[in-house]
């Protein structure tokens, strides 16, 4: 299959998705007890008579289900949001402004646990049963088990008040007016916390995937080949073990795209990061369900890219992918 | 069953994580008996420190309600969510894996897009969704945990009947003129209930976090104690009065550990040759 193809069919899949979320929060709007339009605009007697006139116009909601529906549906496919009435602004806009951190913080995330999970399952399957074994697996059982918010709680008490070495909360210094480089560093300075936070868990998980994948691969004959021809032991892993390894840990990655958006919803409230995560823990407490459906709609528009980028990846780590498919 | 029930008796962890369990189910049964009254009345001053009072062992929270209190009626919720959406997912997952893996096809072709697109949705940002246009109550929080997590059930049902149906007996079962529905029941279905028993012990576990995330963000049902609320409603104060938040956060992470640990034993026990192998 051609290149341009498989991207034809990526593209295709995600449209059908998509489309198939926009009609899932259709239904679950309608879900909500009461009018509609008053559930649109917010709690009961949030929005004022002329605007929920043009909410019913908008969405047609004196019209049949399916004529709604196909106006839902269209507005969507025009990346029409929503309009936030607590915030007199469109969803989108919020929403767009909100989306750098959070891709900043779960790519960030991301980077550090795939870095430090295959770096530490290496280093397990290279000892297994020893010391340093058990205790890479013990760790990775103890994160795997952690509430996210509670251990980012915790790293706070830690590392901001006892022993003072990072800002406590926000995506930079307030008032500080740096610029340039200075305001790239401060934002970094701020951003080790919630990242290393949020990749914990994802770590111990790749980290005890990378191990078994590893001792999976040992057996294979390629390895013993490797050591037969006089290779040293780090050579035979950096080599011929860990780029075969690394397979079943990418796809993993893809399959917990989910999570990982999901938990920087938690961690951004706790560490008042201002990305989508905290557009909708400030939503929740108003019950602006627009705003919470676009951010909803948002995260999984996030999953389904990145679930694209890592079959990419997965092409580009093992080319036999290509000539299967 | 007893070499079944000696492998996991070696299993150190899961010994250990399931004296963890009984305790803290013990805990939930009891909780009318240990502490009689509602944990939400406000008996003490507020932001007392632990071990300062004898009354109050665990301290009070940001408006005097006794930590060791809630804690204890908090079990029950958790428990209770946990145990229950984990039901709801598998009468869910795993007729729809069955069916799936039984007929082929086109069926199965399209369950398993159904289950792909939920696989796909953030399972989280939808049960926040899901909860929040119901309004949280026990009700809404359970159906939004077991949609999120029917999928895994499914595909794993579905995989182990695909294997299964090929074998010879279930073969004689169906030339024997057997109805469908029996030897889907009485054939098939039983080979794949020990994957299914570990996957459930750590389902359970994930709903608890589940559940406590949701009431972190204040989504829990506002009738009843939980776990989550608590460390949600002393985050205010974190920096002051740690152990407000920190203590139900222990409560939550000592239970779904020794839920996970469990998991991994019963998988073992289940699994002899693959020890050490699973991730």
């Amino acid at each position: 299959m051609t290149f341009a193809l498989f991207l034809l069919r990526k593209a295709l899949g995600a449209a059908v998705i998509l489309i198939a979320i926009a009609a899932l929060n259709f239904f679950l709007l309608r879900l909500a007890p009461g009018d509609p339009a008053q559930v649109m605009a917010g709690e009961a007697g949030a929005g004022d008579a002329v605007f929920l006139q043009q909410l019913r116009e908008r969405f047609g909601l004196d019209r049949s289900l399916a004529e709604q529906f196909w106006l839902y549906i269209k507005g969507m496919l025009s990346l029409d949001l929503g309009f936030s009435y607590r915030q007199q602004r469109p969803v989108l806009d919020l929403i767009l402004e909100r989306l750098p951190a959070t891709l900043l913080l779960t790519g960030t995330a991301l980077i550090i646990s795939l870095a430090a999970g295959v770096t530490l399952g290496v280093v397990a399957a290279r000892r297994v049963g020893r010391a340093s074994d058990s205790a890479i697996m013990t760790g990775s059982l103890v994160f795997y088990a952690m509430p996210l918010f509670w251990l980012a709680i915790i790293a706070q008490i830690v590392f901001s008040k006892y022993l003072g070495w990072l800002p406590n909360v926000g995506y930079e210094s307030m008032g500080a007016g740096y610029t340039g480089a200075r305001r790239t560093l401060d934002i970094g300075w701020h951003l080790i916390m919630p990242a290393t936070t949020l990749g914990l868990f994802f770590t111990a998980v790749y980290a005890r995937m990378m191990r078994s994948s590893m001792i999976e691969v040992s057996r294979f004959d390629y390895v013993k080949t490797a050591y037969a021809k006089g290779l040293t032991p780090g050579a035979v892993v950096r080599h011929h073990m860990v780029p075969n390894a690394i397979l079943p840990v990418v796809t993993l990655a893809g399959l917990q795209a989910g999570q990982l958006v999901g938990g920087s919803l938690l961690v951004e409230t706790v560490f008042a990061w201002p990305g989508i995560g905290r557009l909708l823990f400030d939503a929740l407490l108003q019950r602006d369900y627009q705003v919470l459906l676009g951010v909803f709609f948002t995260c999984s528009a996030m999953v389904i890219l990145f679930n694209i980028l890592t079959d990419l990846m997965y092409r580009f780590v093992d080319p036999r992918i290509e000539a299967v498919s | 069953m007893n070499s079944f029930l000696r492998t996991f008796a070696r299993n150190r962890g899961a010994v250990i994580g399931l004296c963890i369990l009984v305790a803290v189910v013990a805990i939930a049964i009891l909780a009318p008996l240990l502490y009689p009254g509602s944990p939400w009345r406000m008996v003490h001053r507020p932001f007392l420190a632990p071990f300062v009072l004898d009354r109050a062992p665990l301290g009070s929270d940001t408006v005097g309600r006794d930590i060791l209190a809630g804690l204890v009626h908090g079990s029950r919720v958790s428990l209770l969510i946990g145990l229950v959406s984990t039901l709801v997912a598998l009468l869910v997952g795993v007729p729809l894996g069955a069916i799936s893996g039984y007929f082929g096809g086109w069926v199965d072709a399209a369950l398993m897009r159904v289950t792909e697109f939920f696989q796909t949705i953030p399972s989280f940002a939808l049960a926040i969704v899901i909860v929040s246009i119901l309004q949280p109550s026990v009700g809404s929080i359970v159906l939004a945990i077991a949609i999120v997590s029917w999928p895994p059930v499914a595909r794993l049902v579905r995989g182990e009947v695909l294997s299964v149906r090929t074998r010879d007996y279930v073969q004689a079962a169906i030339v024997t003129g057997q109805p469908v529905h029996k030897v889907i029941l009485t054939e098939v279905l039983p080979n794949v209930v020990s994957p299914v028993i570990v996957l459930a012990s750590l389902m359970t576990a994930t709903a608890i976090l589940l559940e406590s995330s949701l009431s972190f963000l204040g989504l829990g049902d506002p009738n009843v104690m939980s776990w989550g609320y608590m460390v949600g409603s002393g985050r205010s104060r974190v920096l002051d009065q740690w152990w407000i938040s920190f203590i139900p956060g222990t409560a939550i992470f000592v239970t779904v550990l020794a839920l996970n640990l469990i998991g991994e034993g019963l998988n073992d026990a289940f699994n002899p040759s693959l020890r050490g192998r699973r991730t």
